[in-house]
């Protein structure tokens, strides 16, 4: 009975760890799993090949590629001005954060300062940009596990921000409203009460999300623990932004740098977290929006009266050097090469942008999960296909 | 209290990034060609070739753990100037003289990399000549692991070869594809059939209504 009893328990633990060694006990027949292009996790067109054996990744390969525009060449052979309009598509989501390193990497090679109340207006827009976007990764979250309302309440509160965005620019996705030297135009009337409203909005859409998907144990038991990136791995792929601080690697590119913009003027904090899992990353963005609606409403407060152009020539022509930099956009560290020959356009641009190197991770972060984790840990990930193809 | 008889700064000075470039120049050695310091903005090294992989060892284990990017310049002017020509005109003569940058240079291609030193935001661009006879340095995908994609990327957009790295395919154009396209000399095809009508700005700039041309706005 009792020998009866141990065989059992014997047989139980062995095959337990046939289960952890799929490789060695349970010989199964290989197999190639293709994921997009046309996958709606994959936010655009992004190729997965994953090999599997069982239910487990081996190895797996993105192949980008599908949305490759060639900014980088065509920026030679436009004036600086015209950069803004291409760079705002590389993250569509947040357009307007991707018109600034470019237009301060510009105004460092010139030695051009934009006014105090640029500098304001610039960071409110560049706040709202990084809310639009993480708004939508927040309800598009739910999705790729399965829980569908979220995204419904996504895209209404993002509608308000959006609106927000088209009132002040002009344009709800390609707002093209950055100017070396400041801004197309000050901010329209009754800005700031809607921007009130709004603001208050999306901290009620904030609690909504929490409630819904990061109190739910479904979604606690999916992201937990999955995809954990340490630290050192995080920064040798250069990873950055909210992945780099889910990873508790506290560093803001906004807080940690001297740049133009009014980020010194407010009190917010930055949002890190130990864990370094998926569950760690969308907990960082989702904080994020809440720190960015605490910004806005504080830089509505303080922003100074004043001009919004600083006194450049009319038609620009950048002196000779090379300058980077880069800001800290919704989805990680954007910066910008820009290397001038003293000419109406750039020489050379080389565009770094933060999807590209957060996305190089997966190989390496894939191997060993399972399939339906992938779904997650690339969502959890957060790319746009635009950021990563350029 | 007026601070204009202070100092007289003629040059700005940043002790910081003074101290940063004395301490990566004596730990690299020989192997730097050139620095600079910008006060205030950034740093640049050129090394040379033969030390490009144990630069970016020296400069991780020196604190630079946060890996920026890697890419390259192509300093040659390019031959279809702007594009901004009519092209049934005949081609305009240009110079090909290379004008290079900071930290210069000896080659047509170099190649540039970024490091960071994380919590600090002390990043140091480091340059590397790349032979034309070679065309090709080392990788550093062992040293950095996310310089694997983008010296793939370099790769297929420049022509320029990574001894070492593990699997160079292309990134973004299809395998079969020829010609490096971030290459000055490989012509933008879409700017060789038709003149591009955008290079004139004519937009005003808000607030600057006194030059503006007898439009009425």
């Amino acid at each position: 009975m009792s020998l009866l009893g141990d065989r059992q328990q014997l047989a139980y633990i062995a095959a337990q760890a046939a289960d952890a060694r799929v490789n060695v006990e349970l010989e199964t027949e290989g197999m190639t799993l293709n994921i997009g292009p046309q996958h709606p996790a994959t936010h655009g067109t992004l190729r997965i090949i994953a090999r599997l054996d069982g239910e487990q990744v081996l190895w797996a390969d993105p192949s980008c590629g599908y949305m490759h525009r060639g900014y980088e060449k065509l920026t030679e052979v436009r004036s600086y001005p015209q950069v803004t309009a291409l760079v705002n598509r590389i993250d569509w989501l947040g357009s307007f954060a991707n018109e600034v390193p470019f237009i301060l990497a510009a105004e460092k090679l010139m030695g051009v300062e934009a006014p105090s109340r640029a500098q304001h207006i610039r960071t409110i827009l560049f706040e709202l940009s990084r809310i639009a976007n993480v708004t939508l990764f927040l309800g598009d979250l739910g999705v790729q596990l399965g829980a569908v309302t979220p995204v419904f309440f996504a895209f209404r509160d993002r509608e308000y921000v959006l609106n927000l965005i088209e009132g002040a620019t002009g344009g709800r996705f390609h707002p093209n409203f950055d100017r070396i030297g400041g801004l197309k135009d000050d901010l329209p009337a009754g800005f700031i009460d809607e921007t009130r409203n709004v603001m208050k909005k999306l901290r009620g859409f904030c609690d909504q999300i929490e409630d819904l998907l990061f109190g739910n144990e479904i979604f606690q038991s999916r992201t937990r623990g999955i995809g954990v990136i340490p630290k050192d791995v995080a920064l040798q792929y250069g990873m950055s932004g909210a992945n780099l601080r889910a990873s508790g690697v506290d560093w803001d590119l906004r807080r940690d740098q001297k740049l133009p913009l009014a980020y010194d003027k407010v009190d917010w904090k930055v949002i890190t977290h130990p864990d370094g899992d998926s569950f760690a990353r969308c907990w960082v963005r989702l904080q994020e929006v809440r720190e960015s609606t605490r910004i806005v409403d504080q830089l509505l407060d303080t922003s100074p009266a004043g001009p919004i152009m600083a006194k450049v020539p009319k038609i620009i022509k950048v002196p000779e050097g090379e300058a980077w930099v880069s800001t800290e956009n919704p989805l990680g560290e954007m910066g910008y090469y820009v290397v001038s020959q003293g000419d109406m356009g750039p020489f050379r641009v080389k565009i770094r942008s933060a999807s590209f190197n957060n996305i190089s991770i997966t190989p390496w972060l894939l191997k060993g999960v399972y399939v339906p984790d992938i779904i997650t840990i690339l969502a959890s990930l957060y790319f746009i296909l635009g950021d990563i193809d350029r | 209290m007026s601070s204009t008889t202070d100092t007289p700064t003629e040059t700005p000075r940043d002790d910081v990034r003074d101290a940063e470039i004395a301490r990566v120049c004596a730990a690299l050695g020989s192997a730097v060609v050139d620095s600079l310091v910008k006060p205030n903005d950034d740093m640049w090294i050129r090394v040379t070739a033969d030390a490009w992989r144990s630069t970016g060892e020296t400069l991780k284990s020196l604190g630079y753990t946060y890996f920026g990017f890697i890419s390259a310049i192509d300093w040659l002017p390019s031959p279809y100037g702007r594009g901004e020509d009519d092209p049934t005109a005949p081609p305009v003569e240009r110079s090909m003289v290379i004008k290079q940058g900071y930290a210069g240079g000896d080659t047509r291609f170099q190649v540039i990399a970024r490091l960071v030193q994380p919590f600090t935001t002390l990043g140091i661009n480091i340059k590397v000549d790349v032979d034309d006879s070679l065309m090709a340095i080392d990788s550093w995908s062992q040293v950095f692991a996310g310089a694997n994609w983008h010296e793939r990327e370099t790769h297929e957009m420049f022509g320029i070869g990574f001894n070492g790295h593990p699997d160079l395919r292309n990134m973004y154009l299809p395998t079969d594809f020829e010609g490096h396209p971030m290459r000055k000399d490989f012509p933008l095809l879409a700017r060789m059939v038709k003149p591009w009508p955008g290079i004139v700005d004519v937009e005003p700039l808000p607030g600057d209504d006194s030059e503006e041309e007898g439009d009425a706005s």
